[in-house]
């Protein structure tokens, strides 16, 4: 029974929770930073008239979306070692996390920048502005703003994906949880205190959303 | 070497085959239970009682603001301490046809809330009753915009039935996990452990593609 639910080894262990919050803030931060640098990268493939670059950003992007995460990192966690390439299980994590959020970036990216009416571009075409001007001046500066709400959605998903890493021995958030259910058996206690603090970035992260919708005017435009 | 390997591999599939069957069952069970209650819970939802509105709501929230394998955690080793006992199997169940409820919910509600209110009015004047103006007038229209991402939701629970490997359920992953302490060999092992969520996923992926086109397109509509 949950009656002798113990807070003050909660307190206890605060300083562990701290550092497991810290540790998943800042490992969620290079993650989705890697996942737009990604993301970009196959949104840039994917919008190719040639097939050469479309064809391998499509085939990556749909085996991202059809495997689970988990699968993948492990694949990189079992498989970089045989290929000789050894790494702190942090960098493999962080790696993972940029790889699978990376595709859905792209998507989200793609469809910011197809979302742009044609006009904008035969204006582009127009005023003779080549495709580089276009796109720096014309097209991204719109995109940009309709893809920041989905991306905020995206970084909520990675954050929580981060849990995940607790399984290769990354001592984030939930790491920290599973040592105070194995060290002092008191499951409860772990795992409702992260479980709380997901909420709080969750919570952060959702009315950061909301504001960009309101401030960047896109009130009931989300996708 | 390879070849030794690869024989090994190939040794293990009757236990690749039980964990590919774990996850289409585990996958199956709660991806049905879990859109009755999702669309049970998204019909109260909408229902006009602000109290179980709010309840809903906020279990909603509550889980999709905290990770899934925290979820399965809380779920396998509180409710034994509450004196409820339940194996692996049960556990995992539970909490993803939870998981699925919830955001099937959210899928429901946004349906519901885009049919037009002239259309509730004019079934409320044409005399039917709740459940009808419900079962005849709003959820038809409403599944044009909740059947795409309920295949695309699909698709996650899927993916996301991959973490109940945690509880030492097993699944299609952790029969890769055993068979690469074996077979040191985690890139070729691993690659057939997605393979085999790839070959249940892709067609349903392509079909929540082929879905949001046809229902965008039958009623003039850009995309969702």
């Amino acid at each position: 029974m949950l009656e002798n639910f113990s807070f003050r080894t909660i307190v206890e262990y605060l300083p562990l929770f701290g550092q497991g919050l810290v540790t998943t803030v800042w490992l969620s931060v290079l993650s989705f930073a890697g996942a737009l640098a990604v993301g970009i990268v196959l949104a840039a493939m994917n919008l190719q008239r040639g097939r050469l670059f479309r064809i391998p950003a499509k085939a990556y992007i749909d085996a991202v979306r059809a495997t689970p995460l988990l699968a993948q990192l492990y694949f990189l966690y079992f498989g970089l070692p045989r290929l000789g390439i050894i790494l702190p299980e942090l960098v493999v994590g962080i790696l993972a996390l940029s790889l699978n959020s990376g595709a859905y970036v792209a998507e989200i990216i793609r469809a910011g920048i197809l979302s742009i009416p044609r006009g904008q571009v035969e204006a582009g075409v127009a005023s003779g502005m080549t495709y580089v001007q276009r796109m720096r001046l014309v097209i991204l500066p719109q995109a940009f703003k309709v893809t920041i709400p989905p991306l905020l959605g995206q970084a909520i998903v990675l954050v929580k994906d981060s849990a995940l890493l607790s399984l290769i021995a990354v001592a984030e958030l939930t790491r920290a949880g599973q040592l105070l259910a194995s060290d002092r058996f008191m499951p409860a206690e772990g795992f409702i205190t992260i479980a709380a603090f997901y909420l709080l970035l969750y919570y952060g992260l959702k009315g950061l959303a909301a504001l960009s919708e309101r401030r960047l005017g896109l009130a009931g435009a989300r996708t | 070497m390879m070849w030794q390997q690869l024989q090994s591999i190939a040794g293990s599939y009757p236990l690749a085959l039980r964990g590919l069957g774990m996850t289409v069952m585990l996958s199956l069970i709660s991806l049905v239970l879990g859109t009755l209650i999702g669309f049970g819970l998204g019909i109260l939802r909408t229902g006009g009682n602000r109290l179980i509105g709010g309840v809903i709501g906020a279990w909603v929230d509550l889980i999709r603001g905290t990770p899934f394998l925290v979820q399965i955690f809380l779920i396998f080793f509180i409710l034994p301490e509450l004196g409820i006992e339940l194996d692996a199997l049960t556990a995992g169940i539970i909490a993803l046809t939870n998981l699925a409820a919830c955001f099937i919910c959210e899928i429901v509600v946004a349906g519901i809330r885009s049919v037009p209110t002239g259309q509730v009015e004019a079934a409320l004047a044409s005399g039917l009753s709740r459940w009808q103006r419900m079962r005849q007038v709003v959820l038809p229209q409403a599944m044009r915009i909740v059947l795409p991402p309920l295949v695309g939701q699909y698709v996650l629970l899927i993916k996301d039935s991959s973490v109940v490997s945690a509880i030492g359920l097993t699944d299609l992953t952790r029969v890769g996990w055993l068979v690469v302490q074996r077979v040191p060999n985690g890139l070729l092992v691993f690659f057939l452990v997605g393979l085999g969520y790839f070959i249940v996923c892709y067609p349903l992926i392509m079909l929540a593609r082929r879905l949001e086109q046809r229902m965008g397109a039958a009623h003039g509509e850009v995309q969702l």
